[in-house]
């Protein structure tokens, strides 16, 4: 479970965060959508360290992260993994040193543990025989796979996913999301998507925080996002066709 | 005045939270391989060639009978030892392993490889650029020596080649009275310089915000820089160690 408590972030005089204040459970895929601008990614970043908020704080299963000193974040952070939108594969490795790589670092594991365990997250993402190829020959959508396989070898309890889909076609994003949602409930996974695709939040969306303009706007489960009077929420929500004719099909 | 504050920053950021020491040299032969051994075809070609441009040069500008001839190679030696090798090379040597650097560096910045770095736990600056730096300043000396030998070989073909002077006077101008410190100069030029061109690259590619541009203007700014420093640092050590030529 991850816990944030008034979360304030500004960069000189623009603030960006105004207090965020949430909680997200175990083995459920948590989105957080709106604009771009609002602060997500910003939110994010404060979320897994690359961003010390100004006020407030971070808990990881009650663990204090971002008041915390380096070496304690050290350890919580041996619990995150995170799927970066452009994937972040290290170009000069192949799949299977990006993959190994948080265990080189982080675990003492022999050489034949690492490799078992990546070759067991490579086939759950569906990319057996890959292990060879480098980065630049492989599709976007396999590189957020070699991007979820890096986040999940270390048996990672929080996974973050910025913009999953991005760049991706629709059947792809499919794929993507799904296996997002399925290892999230294998593993019992915290996991946490940032996300602008109204396809995305409701195909997998478990709880959807909605923020506008830093701060959040709304929250609640797929089903009651066609519910919501919030207008700004249901600007952002309806602004396309599908979903348009989703609320009206469900008047 | 802020940037030269952050980059002492940067320099003090190497040494915290270290990883392994086994991580280390794993990265370290890497980047060797890489700063050193793929830099010695462009080095060779360029010093073997400066050598022999300044034999024949040296050698038409002193054509007087009361100078005589080997002077020229004590000349083009004094020359590749003081200056050549160490200053000229290290120029030649930031534009392609500092854009290098700040490239790959500021390829890794936008394309977010440093944040899953910082992700991880890892201190991203210790890890990608001490082993660069260390890497420069253990082999660009080694270079640095190539570089003397081939130019002063260099402009010993050319003599051969030319006959401006003959081969045995330029063997005896070589031998002539040389002044070891000369060597112990070159190679304290050349550990400063390399210091500077992998800290100031790694530093100006570390930082690289933005898109595919800022990469490009990232390598240019890492250039620049690291020219303008050797040059600066080059008239420093000039003033601070030449009275020892002359203790010697």
């Amino acid at each position: 479970m991850i816990e944030l408590n008034n979360i304030q972030k500004s960069f000189g005089d623009n603030t960006v965060l105004k207090g965020i204040d949430a909680i997200f459970k175990p083995g459920l895929v948590n989105m957080i959508i709106g604009a771009s601008g609002t602060g997500k990614s910003v939110l994010l970043k404060c979320m897994v360290g690359l961003e010390q908020p100004d006020i407030g704080g971070v808990f990881y299963d009650k663990r204090d992260f971002s008041g915390s000193t380096r070496k304690n974040q050290i350890e919580i952070r041996k619990d995150i993994g995170m799927l970066f939108q452009g994937a972040a594969l290290f170009d000069s490795k192949t799949v299977e040193e990006n993959v190994r790589f948080p265990l080189d670092i982080l675990t003492n594991q022999p050489m034949d543990e690492k490799l078992e365990r990546v070759n067991l997250v490579l086939e759950r993402v569906g990319l057996t025989n890959t292990n060879t190829q480098m980065p630049s020959e492989l599709s976007g959508g396999m590189k957020k796979r070699v991007g979820i396989a890096r986040a999940i070898v270390n048996n990672s309890k929080y996974l973050f996913c910025d913009e999953p889909n991005s760049g991706l076609d629709p059947q792809t994003s499919i794929t993507i999301d799904n296996l997002i949602k399925e290892i999230t409930q294998e593993y019992n996974i915290t996991t946490i998507v940032v996300s602008h695709d109204m396809n995305s939040v409701m195909e997998i969306g478990d709880y959807i925080m909605f923020m506008y303009k830093g701060e959040k706007l709304w929250d609640g489960t797929a089903d009651q996002v066609l519910d919501s009077d919030v207008d700004a929420f249901n600007d952002f929500v309806f602004a396309n066709n599908l979903m348009r004719s989703l609320k009206k099909l469900r008047k | 005045m802020k940037s030269i504050g952050k980059y002492f920053i940067f320099l003090g950021t190497l040494f915290k939270n270290r990883e392994s020491f086994k991580t280390y040299l794993k990265l370290f032969f890497d980047e060797s391989i890489k700063v050193g051994t793929d830099s010695i075809f462009l080095i060779a070609t360029v010093s073997f060639f400066m050598g022999a441009v300044t034999t024949i040069q040296t050698a038409y500008n002193l054509v007087s009978p009361l100078i005589p001839k080997y002077v020229v190679a004590l000349v083009v030696r004094d020359m590749v030892l003081l200056e050549l090798a160490p200053t000229i090379i290290a120029i030649i040597f930031a534009g392609k392993v500092g854009s290098n650097i700040a490239g790959e560096l500021g390829t890794m910045r936008i394309t977010e490889q440093i944040d899953a770095l910082e992700v991880m736990g890892i201190n991203s600056s210790s890890y990608l650029v001490l082993p660069k730096v260390l890497a420069t300043i253990f082999m660009f000396p080694a270079l640095v020596v190539t570089s003397a030998f081939l130019s002063i070989w260099g402009g010993y073909v050319a003599a051969s080649f030319t006959g401006v002077i003959s081969p045995f006077e330029y063997t005896q101008g070589i031998r002539y009275q040389l002044n070891e410190f000369m060597v112990i100069f070159a190679m304290i030029k050349a550990v400063t310089f390399a210091f500077l061109v992998s800290s100031i690259s790694s530093f100006m590619g570390y930082y690289t915000k933005g898109g595919a541009l800022e990469v490009g203007k990232a390598s240019t700014n890492a250039v620049t820089n690291s020219v303008i420093a050797i040059l600066f640092a080059d008239y420093l050590l000039a003033q601070l160690l030449a009275q020892y030529l002359i203790a010697f």
